[in-house]
């Protein structure tokens, strides 16, 4: 298979990339890992005529811890956030999601960046963004940097609110305390596969109390989905040892999948999914109980 | 069409070739090198047959793009015995355990064995069996491919 003809460009710095996205916009794209945009592009299904390789790009990999926030560079690959150390529920939250991202070898590969700009609705880093509710630092030559919150940013599937002359630089997540048990479950017909049905939650508790809860689904709608009626009925209530049994985690699971909205398609209709919904949020609300 | 010179390290050879930005790297290493144990199964990165090592690590080399890997060291199924008279340990243990039927997605799956087991051969069966979820075999059922890598991990480990 090949891809249709294009120019491949490869800056070696972020002011030289900034440039040739401000050239020429609409006809150019980013490749860092290219784990989705390279699979498209030998369909096809998309055909840049100029190809902007960020992977020389020095300055765009990596994590760092600044105040309450940690930032993640754009270029940072799905197999290094999963080597990441830390016991904090951060950290273990971003390992748990890393390790259902596609297979080591395209986690060798696929960007923390890419996945977010590609903006798959199921895939693992849209949902985690959605749930911290992380910033996305954007930039263009035209209009410097700028900031856009994970809630304005997926717009739809493969689309953000990013212009064609930006690139997503570095995402920043808050940091969580102790208090917070966090959680990642999805269901996949096969390894590596992105997911029918994920589900990531985070609860802050204290005192065995939930004082704080976010819910965030993927798979049942063109962006990633927080659950407001399963993150009220969390609040306020008394958490349980034994939570997957536990009325409370009933009555999230249910507030959750009647207020989801699922599609039906080849891979399960809408009740189908919704059952998923109550069986992974109960999953993702376990693990978060069992640390 | 725009043609590019690009020089490729291989198995610890030089190769310079010519090639358009868009030809892949699985394509370039068997047009355009001459190494045709790479084999190309569903080339949109699913199938893993494609498996190769870039600087050591289990790539699609259907997903990148030939340019992209200058300066690279490469590491093809060709590159893993020592010599002619001697197989890697992944290899010997891939025949000796029936690791393979009919071999297309053999290569594919002795790079991913090799390159994880020589990052690391202590690996417990669970890692192992999540590293070669990674690639597709129509043929084998997957056991033997299990117990080829936990011997090759065990002789690896001496």
């Amino acid at each position: 298979m090949k891809p249709s003809s294009f120019e491949y460009v490869r800056p070696e710095s972020l002011a030289e990339t900034l440039d040739l996205l401000h050239q020429d916009p609409e006809e150019s794209k980013v490749l860092a890992g290219g784990q989705s945009l390279v699979p498209m592009m030998n369909f096809r299904l998309a055909r840049p005529s100029r190809l902007i390789d960020i992977n020389r790009v020095p300055g765009l990999a990596g994590t760092r811890v600044e105040g309450d926030r940690l930032v993640i560079g754009t270029r940072t690959r799905h197999l290094a956030v999963q080597n990441m150390s830390g016991a904090d529920p951060l950290a273990r939250l971003l390992r748990s999601a890393a390790a259902h991202v596609g297979h080591l070898p395209i986690r060798t590969r696929g960007t923390f960046g890419g996945s977010l700009a590609h903006s798959d609705a199921a895939s693992e880093w849209c949902l985690i963004a959605r749930l911290l509710d992380a910033t996305m630092v954007v930039e263009s030559r035209a209009r410097g940097r700028r900031e856009i919150p994970a809630a304005d940013f997926f717009l739809s599937i493969f689309t953000t609110a990013m212009e064609p002359d930006e690139l997503l630089v570095e995402v920043s997540l808050p940091r969580l305390g102790d208090e917070h048990r966090t959680g990642f479950a999805e269901f996949a017909r096969r390894a590596g596969d992105f997911a029918i049905v994920a589900v990531t939650t985070d609860l802050a508790v204290e005192k065995g109390v939930v004082t704080h809860a976010r819910v965030c689904i993927g798979g049942v709608a063109d962006t990633p989905f927080r659950s407001g009626a399963a993150e009220a009925t969390l609040v306020g209530q008394r958490l349980d040892d034994d939570i997957a049994t536990s009325p409370l985690a009933r009555a999230a699971a249910e507030a959750a999948a009647s207020e989801v909205d699922p599609p039906s398609d080849a891979h399960g209709d809408a009740p189908y999914r919704r059952d998923l919904v109550r069986a992974m949020l109960t999953s993702s609300l376990a693990q978060g109980v069992a640390r | 069409m725009n043609q590019v010179p690009l020089r490729l390290y291989v198995n610890g050879e030089r190769h310079d070739v010519t090639v358009e930005p868009r030809k892949t790297l699985a394509d370039v290493l068997r047009e355009d090198c001459g190494l045709t144990g790479t084999h190309l199964g569903c080339e949109h990165g699913v199938c893993g047959a494609c498996t190769i090592l870039a600087d050591g690590q289990p790539i699609r080399a259907c997903l990148m793009f030939a340019v992209q890997a200058e300066g690279m060291s490469l590491r093809t199924v060709e590159g893993l015995a020592p010599d002619d008279e001697e197989l890697h340990p992944v290899q010997r243990a891939f025949w000796k355990h029936h690791g393979l039927q009919c071999g297309f997605c053999t290569p594919g799956f002795l790079m991913l064995a090799a390159g994880t087991l020589e990052e690391d051969p202590d690996r417990s069966d669970e890692e192992l069996v999540d590293i070669l979820s990674s690639n597709l075999c129509r043929c084998t059922g997957y056991q033997n491919i299990l117990t080829a890598t936990k011997a090759a991990a065990a002789e690896m480990r001496e």
